[in-house]
């Protein structure tokens, strides 16, 4: 199980990209991090979830 | 009436926020990027607060669409915000040291125009130019704090605007969910309200205390 923004997820075997996928979520609009770890974006295809990982998925909406 | 001097400037400022604490916004570096809604109360929050270093960039113009939430006069409008913008922070807080940027950060050259910041401020609008910096600077920066701001958008209730801890440097204020870019308009008063969250966090970042 990994935990995404606190909620208990079977994603264990599942990279960030097909996470962000999973989660209707865009790429581009996101900062994603995994055990207080910023993930590059370059790396969201080669990363893989394991079990008991703590994953922050930050959504950033417009305006400021 | 001539302006009062740097002491006497120093002196107010330490009796109302105490010696250590003034002892240390005066040293803090913080810089403050985008001058919008966001970034243009924050740069006035942090000036007021007496934070001895400021950078200030932005690559807009004033426009008449601006003046519902952001620090500008009409008199101002067709001015690069960064310069529009130092000239207030310099009536406000004459002795700090204000560097103002009239460009667009890019992923090139954020880690150079940031490099002696010890506290980045994300106060851009589009969400995709916000995921950008942040971005960045975690991956390149691992070493400066970070506060950032999404969701102030429209008129829902200001409780649900809030600072979270991301990971020990990453602040993130907002509601996280009301997106300009659905169509729903920024409303000063909620835009002030992230704003005074960003700020504030910066404040307590510089003065050592790290909760939320």
């Amino acid at each position: 199980m990994v935990k995404i923004n606190g909620e208990l997820l079977e994603k264990d075997g599942k990279t960030v990209t097909e996470m962000l996928s999973d989660m209707e979520i865009s790429g581009q609009r996101v900062a994603v991090e995994i055990n207080e770890e910023i993930v590059p974006k370059v790396k969201y295809d080669e990363t893989i979830l394991k079990d008991g990982d703590h994953v922050e998925v930050v959504r950033f909406v417009g305006g400021g | 009436m001539p302006i009062p001097t740097r002491e006497e400037m120093y002196r107010a400022l330490e009796e109302r926020h105490g010696a250590e604490l003034q002892r240390k916004l005066d040293s803090a570096s913080v810089a403050v990027c985008g001058l919008g809604g966001l970034g243009s109360n924050i740069a006035i929050a942090l000036a007021r607060a007496g934070v001895g270093q400021l950078r200030i960039i932005d690559f807009d113009i004033v426009d008449i669409s601006n003046l519902n939430r952001q620090q500008y006069f009409p008199d101002q409008l067709g001015k690069p915000k960064a310069e529009a913008m130092r000239d207030t922070l310099e009536r406000i807080a004459p002795y700090c040291n204000i560097t103002s940027h009239n460009m667009k950060l890019t992923e090139e050259n954020i880690p150079v125009m940031l490099a002696d910041a010890d506290i980045i401020v994300e106060a851009f609008d589009k969400s995709d130019q916000k995921a950008m910096l942040v971005n960045c600077v975690l991956e390149n920066m691992p070493e400066k704090y970070l506060v950032s701001g999404s969701g102030m958008a429209g008129i829902a209730p200001s409780n649900m605007i809030t600072t979270k801890r991301i990971t020990k440097s990453f602040y993130l204020c907002g509601d996280g969910v009301s997106d300009a870019e659905d169509g729903m308009g920024l409303v000063s008063s909620r835009v002030l309200i992230c704003a005074g969250h960003q700020a504030h966090a910066v404040i307590r970042i510089i003065a050592g205390e790290f909760d939320i």
